[in-house]
């Protein structure tokens, strides 16, 4: 009960604080400019009657372009939106309120989560949702499997958010924020050392990108949803920015599961067993 | 749970009492943050049904000693039960409310909306809270204000519709941490009033101030508090813990005289026409009365003198506040 009941109330946090709907404001900005980008893109391709092939093609990596986007966006959105929610409230005394009335406090951290998983499914279903119909109309095109890819850039963000909450169940809000940005940091520059040691075929390179993914599995998540997204073509090519040369395994996939439901048992722990 | 323990009132006789009986009972309970103590030692016990004052400077440990009464706040050691149930249980919390220092909440919701809320995370029905909360917002004075966010709401406000949550789900047990800060006169009238209120009802209140009048008024008894320790609990009803000391107002008094009340004082001062005394007994007055009297004193007035909270106070935590 007491968990329906705070996430329900963090939801509503999202959207009385405006959170959600500046949110969903700057993503539909987004997604007119990319649509206009796409407008002219199509006009271009009419007036020098480019190949449907290359068309095609195009359109698809304008598509992973925007995916890629959205993804930044969306593990933004989770850190910046999650990363006040528990620290700020223990720092601020609102907890105190809450934490003393017949609730479990692995309850009350639970409920929290669940309510930022809401949100953060409704805004990533809409953005990568949004961008996808815009490519169907505008250019005949959609992610090769759009539900693995959209699977996978939630899982993304639901492994940030439980990171973000264990990070808050220790330090300040400014702290976490670091922390977690610094993480998902280091396994965006730890994926790309491993896309170019691919290149230049070296192991250790590939190496360093591995332990990375081990230590924030986020960015391998994005990789493997990229892979997913794009044609077998265009990922047998590898003439896309966005191409993927080393793709994260199942494993890596399971891993991160496993990782995610850690870091929330960490969060759940700590939160637990710490003074208020 | 259903220990027994000697305990005793002061001038009660001492009588068997179930640990069930009280709303608060801690054993050695110490807290220690890094290298501060916080919480040194503290050995209480708050029968139900009582107003408990809880007194101290600032820094002597109420507040921590409160969040460990409500589990917010681990104990380093030392035992806590509220209601008859180790501090912080989930069952026990279901029959207690609390009022933080600084009662702070989402801004973004109305105060109807935010006691819906505290009212859903104490299992409380819809139904029950359609009846509950309009009237806690008469109580507390806010049903003109029941649509306004709270981001407009005064200190005071707050501080009201603080109290109407910890109403909410008629406590057995309510704690209130400074619930005057920042109220108007109306306001502490108000307050006071629901702390009698709740008395009546039979609830335990244990309400930690520094406004030492509130305390006088609305406590049956009061726990100094010092560096994390209880250095002394006192009655509040004006009968036990009373010192009896008079001040006369005379002329004529000699040497003579004063030797001769060695026998129904404890000391005496005579400064001016003012004769200060502590007596052994209270019923030894009119003896002393008779003898000064009879001895060719002229009596002009009997004052008793009761030692106020606040002189006690200065007198446990000294003039420094204890800081």
């Amino acid at each position: 009960m007491g968990i329906w009941v705070m996430a329900g109330v963090t939801f509503r946090e999202a959207a009385r604080k405006r959170m959600l709907w500046m949110s969903l404001a700057a993503g539909a900005g987004f997604l007119a400019l990319f649509g206009l980008g796409l407008h002219f893109q199509a006009k271009d391709f009419v007036e020098h009657r480019v190949n449907p092939f290359v068309r095609r093609e195009v359109s698809s990596m304008m598509l992973t372009m925007g995916l890629y986007a959205v993804d930044m966006l969306a593990v933004l959105m989770t850190i910046l939106t999650s990363v006040d929610t528990l620290s700020g409230e223990i720092a601020s005394g609102t907890i105190q309120a809450i934490a003393t009335k017949p609730v479990p406090r692995w309850q009350v951290l639970l409920g929290k989560w669940c309510g930022f998983v809401g949100m953060l499914t409704a805004y990533i279903a809409i953005m990568v949702g949004g961008l996808n119909l815009l490519t169907h109309f505008m250019a005949g095109v959609t992610s090769y499997r759009l539900v693995q890819g959209f699977l996978l850039i939630w899982m993304e963000s639901i492994v940030l958010l439980s990171v973000t909450f264990a990070c808050a169940a220790y330090f300040s809000t400014l702290t976490s924020g670091i922390l977690a940005l610094g993480l998902h940091g280091l396994a965006f520059v730890g994926g790309w050392i491993e896309q170019f040691g691919a290149v230049t075929q070296t192991p250790r390179a590939i190496n360093v990108g591995v332990v990375a993914s081990l230590l924030m599995p986020s960015e391998a998540l994005w990789r493997r949803a990229a892979f997913e997204m794009q044609s077998p073509l265009a990922n047998s090519l590898h003439f896309s920015p966005f191409s993927i040369l080393t793709v994260p395994s199942g494993a890596m996939i399971i891993y991160a599961g496993f990782y995610l439901v850690v870091a929330l048992g960490i969060a759940i722990r700590r939160f637990s067993q710490r003074d208020l | 749970m259903e220990q027994s323990l000697r305990y005793g009132h002061p001038g009660e006789t001492i009588s068997m009492i179930r640990s069930s009986d009280f709303a608060i009972r801690t054993r050695a309970l110490r807290k220690v943050f890094g290298s501060k103590v916080a919480v040194r030692n503290l050995t209480l016990d708050v029968p139900r049904g009582e107003v408990f004052g809880f007194l101290g400077p600032n820094g002597a440990g109420k507040s921590t000693s409160v969040k460990m009464f409500l589990g917010l706040v681990f104990p380093t050691s030392g035992d806590a039960e509220i209601l008859g149930r180790p501090a912080g249980d989930v069952q026990a919390r279901r029959k207690v409310g609390f009022l933080p220092e600084h009662f702070r909440f989402y801004d973004w919701l109305t105060p109807t909306e935010l006691l819906k809320l505290h009212g859903r995370l104490y299992g409380i029905s819809r139904g029950d809270l359609r009846q509950r909360i309009p009237a806690l917002l008469d109580l507390v004075g806010l049903s003109p204000h029941r649509d306004k966010r709270l981001h407009d709401f005064s200190k005071g406000m707050f501080q009201r519709i603080g109290l109407a949550q910890a109403l909410l789900n008629d406590p057995d047990l309510i704690f209130l941490d400074e619930p005057t800060s920042g109220l108007d006169p109306m306001g502490r009238r108000m307050v006071r009033d629901v702390i009698k209120a709740q008395r009546d009802r039979g609830a335990t209140v244990l309400l930690n101030s520094h406004l030492l009048g509130e305390i006088e008024i609305s406590c049956d008894r009061v726990a100094f508090i010092k560096e994390g320790e209880v250095v002394e609990t006192r009655a509040l009803n004006g009968q036990a813990e009373e010192q009896n000391t008079v001040a006369i107002r005379a002329g004529k008094i000699t040497a003579e005289m004063l030797n001769g009340l060695a026998q129904l004082t404890c000391s005496a001062r005579y400064e001016g026409e003012l004769l200060t005394l502590t007596l052994s007994a209270t019923d030894s007055l009119p003896e002393v009365v008779r003898h000064l009297a009879g001895n060719g004193a002229d009596i002009y007035e009997v004052i008793p003198q009761r030692l106020s909270l606040e002189d006690r106070f200065l007198q446990i935590v000294g003039s420094d506040g204890g800081l």
